[in-house]
This record gives structure tokens, C-alpha cells and sequence, in this order.
């Protein structure tokens, strides 16, 4: 089954005409399915033109109701990506992926907060998208490197992911589906949201889940995969050599007040029953070993 | 982004909390003029640097005459005022703060932050102000209160007294109380700050509410719409490096080691520092070029690293999606020439164009050690270093 994305999914790409959102919305198409998958894009004030071959919309909803997608992904740039959000989930979409890095963190919350009692899932913001490994991507991975099989993987970060599936694909190990979550500190599903997901996948055997410095989301999921999960999980963390109080890049990748280290969360993943390595090079070894 | 006390008490006397009278100064000469501006019997003087833990580490001292004024501002200013948070290397002090003295009754703590977990703003208030908070959330988490507050709805009557009664405001300072909280959050909210924090608030003999300290930090992805905040920005505080970095729009930080990496995305950046702390290295810096990536900001990005006379060594982590690893290479093999490049290169290349990436490392005719996954070029980098 994999997990949110398949071939069937139909996607709205929010921030089409931007030269971001075209050439990545080009690269979706090319990779599997992707001439099937990507239906629509939204640009108000571009309604009636066409990028590619793909229809523009006015709005989220015009373009759903038109073409019966039900996932978008927004490249918006950063002081209106939260509103592209909230227009998304105001025309009941099954899942918004968001890429654009750089949201201001007070309308995040604004977003968040309207998405109470919303159907809709956020994924991101600042993340590389989703892939559904020889059926579709949606975002910014590169997609040749993955190959259908059953490992699910998270991740907050972009390429650590990469790296993550690459060492994975060097023994053989295909992928359900990879996600990206994103490196920002408000945001849509967390680790413990798409574990809770590959546990329920009949397509996934086990998870690798990749984590960094900053806030609790780990600590969280390894929590419940304690109790509920019947798959086995591995972790890696990143940051154990970042220093407090520096943000490292992700604007949610920060050690504050002593907390969300990453020595921390790798002993709560462990007396979670959760194997960890703290070797960034043995991710897939470690996954294998859990076969 | 980080500002001083004394232009965080401006932000809050804009918007009505009252501050102790004070000026700030960047000689002893005009502190003494400012002292006698300000008048009274006691004054204090204040180092404004950024980074807290001040008063233990002798940047804050208390004057009974202008004499004793002179002799901290003197005593205080260019010091080299090392705190729990500035690091050994310590933060030279460029501006102080005079303020007069009060007469004080009680302490309080008041503080704004993100809670990410509930994804909402959360005031948090404590009857034991003047303390390190860590440590009383540590210890005695029972004195510290909460409030996450609705985005929409803001911080409400109800819970601004009631927050302001379990912390022990007396009855007298309860309008004052919850004028100051509101505005509080009221700053929170119009200026995209991460970090506003009273500690102390005091009550004085008089029973007025006053913000004896303040911090305040602001959310750099929001910056695009305060440049009154961003104006603020004392490039005195940053590392000269840093500002480089910046506009270049690279993602750097300086640490204690002696291995440069020069890394794209974040995760992978801070990953491939912890490697080279398990194979036995020590990181330098972490440094992510970003998923756009040009051969000019690479060349920025190893003059940056080369600044750092501790530097041993350099690990060139990229795996390519959107950026190719060519694109890489070319402006790896151009820094190298361009910046005569005098510590061993380890470059471990992964992704989009990986061979075509290769081949330009080789027929550059530079020596550049090539390295395949991350612990082969951990362990080469951790070598070379130490040759």
C-alpha cells in the first residue's frame, strides 16, 4: 500500500509558475508516474494558462473540483507559503506537502491552529517532499536513488535522508515510502504521526527513523513505539557534536535550555527498545540487522 | 536574532512596560555624564553583550557615588566578560548600561517562547525571578506557571490574573500585572520574537512593576518584515566569519576542532561532524552550502573555513539531488586553486552526476584525496589531519 502518496494520487502544484515550482514540478512528472499524477497548479492571477501542459487554476478549490486532486505541494515563497497552506486546507485536501523553507514560525502557528478539526495533513514546511518509490514523488529528492521495496524511512532533513536511502540501496533494501517531515520547529507530522502510519502499511516490514538536535519529537515517538509499535524501528540522530544554544541550520535544530540534545534523545530511543547507532554510516547496516 | 538589554527595554517601554531610567553608553566619560543625568544615590552599571549569566561574571556592579560609577565603567568596559554562555574565549565589552538604582521588594520571572510540542506561544511566570529559570524548572518545577495562549484570542483577562495571583503579584500590582503580561505577549506576537524574558521583574518599596532585565529574540525567517529589529543587529557580537557567511547566505558556525567540513543540507552537515568525532577527529566548523549551491559559493565557503588557523584538514561532504555533483567538483577544483589550498582535501561525492564529479576531481591534478561513503572519508580526513 505504501503510505499517503501512490500512483493514483493526484496532485495540485501550489506556486506553479514560479521558475522553483516548475522545475521541480518537471522532474515529479518525469519520475514514474508522474505524467498521470501531477494534474493542476494554482497561481491566481495566471488562471486559464497552461506550464507544460498543466492546467492553471485560480484557486485550491477550482482546481480540485476541476481535476479531483486531492494533495497539493506548495513552493511558494516563504511570507505567503503559510497562507498557500491554509488555502489548501480551507478546500479539504487529503494532504499539503510544503517545500518552501523559511516560514516565519508566528504564522506556522496561525496555520497550525486553523488546522484543528481539519481533515487535511501538513507535511513540512522546509522539507524535501515525499516519494513512493517507482510510483510517484512529490518534491525536491532525488528520485533514481530509491527503489520499491519495504523499509519506510523518516527523516527531518533533506539530504541525511539521501544518504539514509543511498546506504539502504547498497544492500539491497528498497524503500515503502520516504518522507521528509522538515527541519522547522512548528510543523505538520511529526516522527510519531508517520510511524503510527508504517505501522498500519501492510508494505512496510520495518522503519528507519532519522532524527536531529532540537525540541522532543523523537523522544515522543519512541515513547509510543514502546508500547504499540509491531514493526522493528532503528534511529540515528544528528548533532551530537553541536553545541548549544547554535542553530544548525534547520531553524528547529537547536539545543536549548539544556534540552533536545542529541545524546538525550538517542538514550530515551534506547530504553524505548529503539536500536540507535551513532554512526551515520551504519544507518542501513543497522536496519538490515533488525530484518 | 540576538539583541542588548537596554534596546529590549526601549521595545517593552514602547509598548508601556516600565523600565528602571537608563541610558546606554559606549565611554566611561559619557557613563558618568549619564549618571549624573540620571541622578539619585545609586546607579547600576550594566555590560550589554548578548549573552546571559552577566552579573556572575562581573559585568553588572552597583555604584553609591559617581566615583564608584567611574571606576565600573572603567573597570567593565572593553573587558573580556566571560560567562556560562559566552564560552571560555569570553565577549568583549563595547556598551554599558547605567541605570538608577531601585528599591526592591520582590523578584518575579516572566518569559515568552514557542512551545513546539503544543505548538503555541507559552507564558511562563515564576515567583522566584532573579534565578537562573533552567535551574528552578529543574529543581522546583511546581514554582513555575503556564500558559499557552490562543493564537486568535491572545492572552485573556482570566489568565493573565490568574497566572499573575500564582505567582504572589499582591492585590495593589494587579491592574499593573496584567497590563504588563498582555503587552508582553502583545510584543511576542507584533515582533515575530522567539524569546521575550523578564528576570527579574521587580516590585519596588513603592509597589511599582518594573522590568529590571530583559531578552529578547527574534525569529530569523520573520526578520523580511521588522527591519526596525534587524537595524538593531551589533555586528560587534557575531563572529567575523559568521557575517561572511551570511552574505553569502552559508550556513556557518565555528567550533573548537581542527577538520573544515563543507557539507550540503543541515542533517547531513551535523551528521558528518559527529563522524568525525567517532573516527577520533575534531569538527572545526559546521557548514551547510545549501541545496542551490553555486562554484562561487563554494570558493566562499573555503575561504571561510581557512580563516580558522587551527584548520588541519578539509571534508567535502555533498550528496547531490538538485545540486550535481560536477557542478561540485568544478567549483571545488576552482577554490582549491583559486584559494592555493595548503591543508589535505578529502571529498566524498554521492548523488546526481556522481562519475562525471569524479572525473573532474582527477583530471584536476590537485591532491585530492577521494573518499567513497562517509566512514571511508571520515577516516581518511581524521588521518590526514593528523599527519
Amino acid at each position: 500500500m505504501s503510505i499517503l502518496i501512490n500512483q493514483n494520487t493526484r496532485v495540485i502544484t501550489q506556486g506553479i509558475t514560479g521558475k522553483t515550482g516548475q522545475f521541480h514540478t518537471r522532474a515529479c512528472r518525469e519520475y514514474a508516474n508522474g505524467k498521470l499524477c501531477f494534474v493542476a497548479g494554482v497561481n491566481p492571477r495566471k488562471p486559464g494558462e497552461d506550464v507544460e501542459g498543466i492546467p492553471v487554476f485560480a484557486t485550491v478549490k477550482e482546481a480540485k473540483q476541476q481535476t479531483g486532486a486531492t494533495v497539493s505541494v506548495i513552493y511558494v515563497p516563504p511570507p505567503f507559503a503559510a497562507a498557500a497552506i491554509d488555502e489548501a486546507v480551507e478546500a479539504e485536501l487529503d494532504l499539503v506537502i510544503c517545500i518552501t523553507e523559511g516560514i516565519p514560525v508566528r504564522d506556522m502557528i496561525r496555520t497550525r491552529y486553523k488546522m484543528q478539526n481539519k481533515k487535511t495533513r501538513l507535511v513540512g514546511p522546509n522539507c524535501p517532499g515525499i516519494i513512493t518509490p517507482d510510483e510517484i514523488k512529490i518534491g525536491i529528492m532525488p528520485g533514481y536513488i530509491h527503489k520499491k521495496g519495504r523499509i519506510g524511512v523518516v527523516s527531518r532533513s533533506g539530504t541525511l535522508t539521501y544518504e539514509a536511502v543511498a546506504q539502504l540501496m547498497a544492500l539491497g533494501l528498497g524503500q515503502s515510502t520516504c518522507i521528509g517531515i522538515g527541519g522547522d520547529p512548528v510543523n505538520g507530522l511529526k516522527h510519531l504521526d508517520v510511524l503510527k502510519l508504517f505501522n498500519d502499511d501492510d508494505e512496510t516490514d520495518a522503519v528507519l527513523m532519522v532524527g536531529e538536535i532540537g525540541g522532543s519529537d523523537e523522544e515522543d515517538c519512541a515513547l509510543w513505539v514502546k508500547d504499540h509499535m509491531c514493526k522493528p524501528v532503528v534511529g540515528f540522530i544528528a548533532g551530537v557534536t553541536a553545541p548549544p544554544g547554535k542553530r544548525m541550520g534547520h531553524a528547529g535544530a537547536i539545543i536549548s535550555g539544556g534540552k533536545g540534545t542529541a545524546q538525550e534523545k538517542l538514550e530515551v530511543l534506547e530504553s524505548c527498545g529503539i536500536q540507535v547507532t551513532r554512526n551515520p554510516a551504519e544507518m542501513g547496516k543497522l536496519l538490515k540487522s533488525v530484518l | 536574532m540576538k539583541i542588548h538589554e537596554y534596546q529590549a527595554k526601549e521595545i517593552l517601554r514602547e509598548y508601556g512596560i516600565a523600565t528602571p531610567k537608563g541610558i546606554a553608553c559606549f565611554s566611561v566619560d559619557e557613563a558618568m555624564n549619564v549618571a549624573r543625568q540620571l541622578g539619585g544615590q545609586l546607579w547600576v552599571v550594566k555590560a550589554q553583550i548578548y549573552a546571559g549569566g552577566r552579573g556572575k561574571g562581573g559585568g553588572v556592579k552597583v555604584a553609591h557615588s559617581l566615583e564608584e560609577v567611574r571606576q565600573h565603567a572603567g573597570a567593565i568596559l572593553n573587558m573580556r566578560l566571560v560567562t556560562h554562555q559566552t564560552g571560555p574565549e569570553g565577549q568583549i565589552v563595547h556598551r554599558l548600561l547605567i541605570e538608577q538604582g531601585l528599591q526592591i521588594e520582590k523578584e518575579y520571572y516572566v518569559g515568552l517562547v514557542v512551545d513546539r510540542r503544543q505548538q503555541r506561544v507559552c507564558l511562563m511566570a515564576s515567583s522566584e525571578g532573579g534565578m537562573d529559570i533552567e535551574k528552578v524548572a529543574a529543581e522546583t518545577p511546581e514554582k513555575i506557571h503556564k500558559v499557552l495562549i490562543d493564537p486568535v484570542a491572545g492572552l485573556s483577562e482570566h489568565e493573565a490574573y490568574d497566572i499573575a495571583q500564582k505567582i504572589g503579584i499582591p492585590n495593589c500590582a494587579m491592574q499593573q500585572a496584567y497590563e504588563l503580561l498582555r503587552a508582553l505577549y502583545q510584543i511576542f506576537d507584533e515582533k515575530d520574537a522567539s524569546l521575550v524574558e523578564i528576570n527579574p521583574l521587580v516590585l519596588t518599596v513603592d509597589n511599582q512593576l518594573i522590568a529590571l532585565d530583559a531578552k529578547m529574540n527574534f525569529d530569523d525567517n520573520a526578520l523580511f518584515r521588522h527591519l526596525e529589529i534587524v537595524e538593531l543587529r551589533d555586528l560587534d557580537e557575531e563572529d567575523p566569519a559568521e557575517i561572511e557567511a551570511s552574505k553569502h547566505e552559508l550556513s556557518y558556525i565555528p567550533l573548537d576542532g581542527n577538520i573544515g567540513c563543507l557539507v550540503n543540507g543541515a542533517g547531513l552537515a551535523m551528521a558528518t561532524m559527529d563522524i568525525i568525532k567517532l573516527y577520533g577527529g575534531s569538527p572545526a566548523n559546521f557548514l551547510d552550502v545549501g541545496g542551490g549551491a553555486t562554484a562561487e559559493k563554494v570558493t566562499e565557503a573555503f575561504k571561510l573555513m581557512l580563516r580558522n588557523p587551527k584548520l588541519q584538514a578539509i571534508l567535502v561532504n555533498i550528496f547531490g539531488g538538485i545540486m550535481k555533483c560536477d557542478v561540485i567538483a568544478q567549483g571545488v577544483v576552482d577554490a582549491a586553486r583559486d584559494v592555493k589550498l595548503s591543508v589535505p582535501l578529502v571529498v566524498r561525492l554521492e548523488g546526481t552526476n556522481v562519475e562525471l564529479g569524479k572525473k573532474i576531481l582527477k583530471e584536476s591534478h590537485l591532491t585530492i584525496i577521494s573518499a567513497d561513503g562517509m566512514a571511508d572519508a571520515a577516516e581518511k580526513v581524521v588521518a590526514a589531519a593528523n599527519t
